[in-house]
């Protein structure tokens, strides 16, 4: 396993600027008559949509016509984000108003989901629409891989958020709730997917084939139960993710990750459920697997964790003896 | 868009303006992704570099970065024995340390140095592939410049070394600026820019004459300053721009610093008031026995075109058919460059603006449209012959 995982991070991590030939990108993708929409889905974002719908129409329609049409998938902002997504050429839908007949849900998984359905493209890229750093690699840094790899079906974006420094060896990262969390769930569980570098973040490309056949959780959990139902239905080699350097947002509350993290627990321990795992809980990992970057390099640390356990004090014969106790 | 007289060129300023309205996720991607590349005074670089591979992008045969750093890209004209220089200065007034996020706002653009100079450098950046989406093609080679060193201390070093190296006779010029749209510049003023710095020993000794803070000598200084006689014709002025010293509450102020500059329709002018300020300074400085150094280290002489010349006169009427009102008004501008080798030019803003220079600096969208329609309608004005003197 170990090996593999070495492999995988080594073949199938990727940095944006592999693929600064948009122009070779664009010919690569009309031969294989591909097409690829992009999805914002949105919730009162008028302060960072505007902006990201300019650089991505001009830069990956206009300028190379990359992306077939872009999308704005809203959950009913009560602000101004759908009239300045229009004014820049978006296409703008209401998630409530997609699937009229199937009972609507609020919540980010809702758009993603009916995505699938609005949008037309073999391959849909999904960004989050509070970037404030935003920029052309957050699209093409993630379908690259889908262009020029026909084994890949998932590629996953990852970012620096450097936490310190040590020499030139540097923590590579997810956010808080992947570390505390999601981390160690899967190096107990699901030891291969610790090598996603930032498992929770916003930003993937993915083909139809594969978002059709998985289950959308509306809320914090749709990015979790992705990446455990495409690796148990397609395997480790599936998956790539691509490093696009600094992703800049506004920072959440201790308290609402408290309220993610609930949510992809449930989630997690739903598919842990389906799969049995839950059921095999006495012989799970020891081995706790955290990432760090050495220049371009991404490699895996181990960390033997076993948490023993002692008795209570009562079962210890000395201490009934000190203490002229007995056992039940 | 067929214009064979002056005439059609103001008739074709509406559909322009429109046309370029349709063209606005390009100027607003150009101005984003330069506006978030730091480039103060000495380290424009990387926006240079962005700017070239734009020039790259849109296919132009010649485009190069010289020795100052200025990045300059050709557009070849149909019959090309002429030159059109379209010039934005490629600094800011912000350092490499300022967030420089850019936020697009419904009807505003907002982030360090949108307005002065983002969006005039974007608008060089994207004039080729606009014009050829527009269908326009010039007679005349464009040469469209990102010029270096251009602001404070720069002196506007970048223009001035490439017009002194540059062999090819060149027709006109335009200088674009961020703001204010209806600005006709065809003067420049006369002008010195400079410091006052004042010291304090660190280890001062109270028993010498003096006040011992060097805030206190640079206010004995703009005192004096202040009392200079002003006169109402020719116009002059002088502007007190910054003042910094000082470290905190406690601490006796060993260092302060003035910056200025002295405006005047009349180099004579200038010159006498430079020489008020020297007197200034070896007299405060003789009477404290602190050390107090002027540097003047930017000028212009006064001069450019008169109000009636056909390139003022024509840009005027463009602005008339596009509702505007010119304003004509002296600049210090890279148009003195211009002046001072006879280039007949004049500095166009491009849109309406606020909070300039602070980190919340933000222009509106909506005007940016007409403001490059008037640069636009203005280059094929000088390209047709028609802001020639007879």
């Amino acid at each position: 396993m170990v090996k593999k995982l070495k492999k995988w991070i080594k073949d199938n991590t990727y940095h944006h600027s592999q693929f600064w030939d948009l122009k070779k990108m664009v010919e690569a993708k009309e031969k294989q008559g591909l097409s690829i929409s992009l999805c914002l889905p949105t919730l009162n974002e008028e302060k960072t949509v505007g902006k990201e719908i300019i650089l991505f129409k001009s830069e990956l329609q206009d300028r190379y016509p990359l992306i077939d049409e872009i999308a704005v998938i809203d959950s009913g902002s009560e602000d101004n984000t759908l009239e300045v997504a229009k004014s820049f050429g978006a296409d703008v839908y209401l998630a409530d108003e997609i699937l009229p007949e199937v009972e609507s849900k609020k919540g980010k998984g809702e758009n993603l989901w009916k995505a699938i359905y609005q949008l037309n493209g073999d391959i849909i890229v999904y960004v989050d629409a509070d970037i404030s750093n935003i920029h052309p690699r957050f699209v093409y840094g993630l379908v690259a891989p889908l262009i020029y790899d026909q084994q890949i079906q998932y590629v996953k974006a990852f970012y620096d958020r450097p936490l310190a420094f040590s020499g030139d060896v540097r923590p590579s990262g997810g956010g808080r709730v992947t570390e505390i969390l999601i981390r160690p769930l899967f190096s107990l569980y699901f030891p291969e997917l610790t090598g996603i570098i930032q498992p929770l973040s916003g930003e993937y490309a993915v083909r139809r084939e594969v978002l059709e056949q998985i289950h959308f959780p509306i809320g914090y959990g749709v990015e979790t139960s992705h990446l455990i139902d495409v690796y148990t239905k397609f395997g480790l080699d599936a998956f790539a993710q691509t490093d696009l350097d600094q992703r800049v947002h506004e920072n959440k509350s201790t308290r609402a990750l408290g309220k993610m993290s609930f949510g992809i627990l449930q989630t997690f321990i739903k598919r842990a459920k389906a799969l049995g795992i839950i059921e095999k809980i006495s012989d799970f990992e020891t081995i706790l697997r955290q990432t760090q970057a050495r220049d371009d390099i991404y490699e895996q640390i181990e960390l033997e964790i076993v948490e023993e356990e002692r008795p209570p004090m009562i079962e210890i014969e000395q201490y009934r003896e000190k203490f002229n106790k007995v056992l039940d | 868009m067929e214009t064979k007289t002056f005439e059609d060129i103001i008739e074709s300023i509406p559909d322009l303006e429109k046309a370029v309205k349709d063209q606005k996720e390009m100027l607003l991607a150009n101005l984003v992704m330069m506006g978030e590349i730091p480039a103060p005074t000495f380290g424009e670089e990387e926006r240079i570099n962005f700017l070239i591979d734009r020039f790259k992008e849109a296919d132009l045969q010649e485009n190069s970065i010289d020795e100052v750093g200025n990045g300059i890209g050709i557009l070849k004209g149909d019959i090309g024995d002429e030159n059109i220089l379209v010039v934005a200065h490629a600094d800011t007034v912000f350092d490499d340390k300022t967030d420089h996020t850019i936020k697009v706002l419904k009807n505003m653009v907002q982030g360090p140095g949108v307005a002065d100079n983002s969006l005039g450098l974007s608008t060089v950046a994207t004039l080729p592939t606009l014009l050829e989406r527009l269908g326009i093609k010039l007679k005349n080679n464009l040469i469209l410049m990102g010029a270096t060193r251009s602001l404070g201390r720069g002196n506007l070093e970048g223009l001035r070394s490439f017009l002194s190296n540059y062999d090819e006779p060149i027709k006109a010029g335009i200088g674009l600026e961020g703001v204010e749209l209806g600005r006709v510049s065809h003067t420049s003023i006369g002008m010195k820019r400079g410091e006052i710095q004042c010291r304090v020993p660190e280890e001062y000794n109270w028993s010498r004459f003096g006040n011992g803070s060097a805030i206190l000598t640079l206010n004995e200084v703009i005192n004096k300053i202040n009392n200079i006689h002003m006169p109402q014709r020719p116009r002059t002025s002088i502007i007190m721009g910054s003042i910094s010293g000082g470290s905190s509450f406690n601490t006796t102020a060993l260092k302060a610093t003035l910056q200025f500059e002295i405006r005047s329709e009349s180099s004579e002018q200038v010159q006498s008031i430079h020489q008020n300020f020297e007197e200034i300074v070896s007299e405060v400085a003789s009477k404290s026995g602190d050390s107090i150094e002027l540097d003047i280290f930017a000028q212009r002489e006064p001069g450019g075109i008169p109000y009636t010349h056909p390139l003022v006169r024509n840009t005027r009427k463009i602005l008339n058919k596009l509702d505007l009102e010119p304003r004509p008004g002296p600049s210090t501008s890279e148009l003195s460059t211009f002046i001072d080798r006879d280039i007949p030019a004049v500095t166009l803003g491009l849109t309406e603006g606020d909070h300039i220079h602070e980190v919340n600096e933000s222009i509106k969208i909506e005007p940016m449209y007409k403001g490059i329609a008037q640069t636009i309608a203005t280059l094929k004005a000088i390209d047709g012959g028609y802001c020639e003197e007879a």
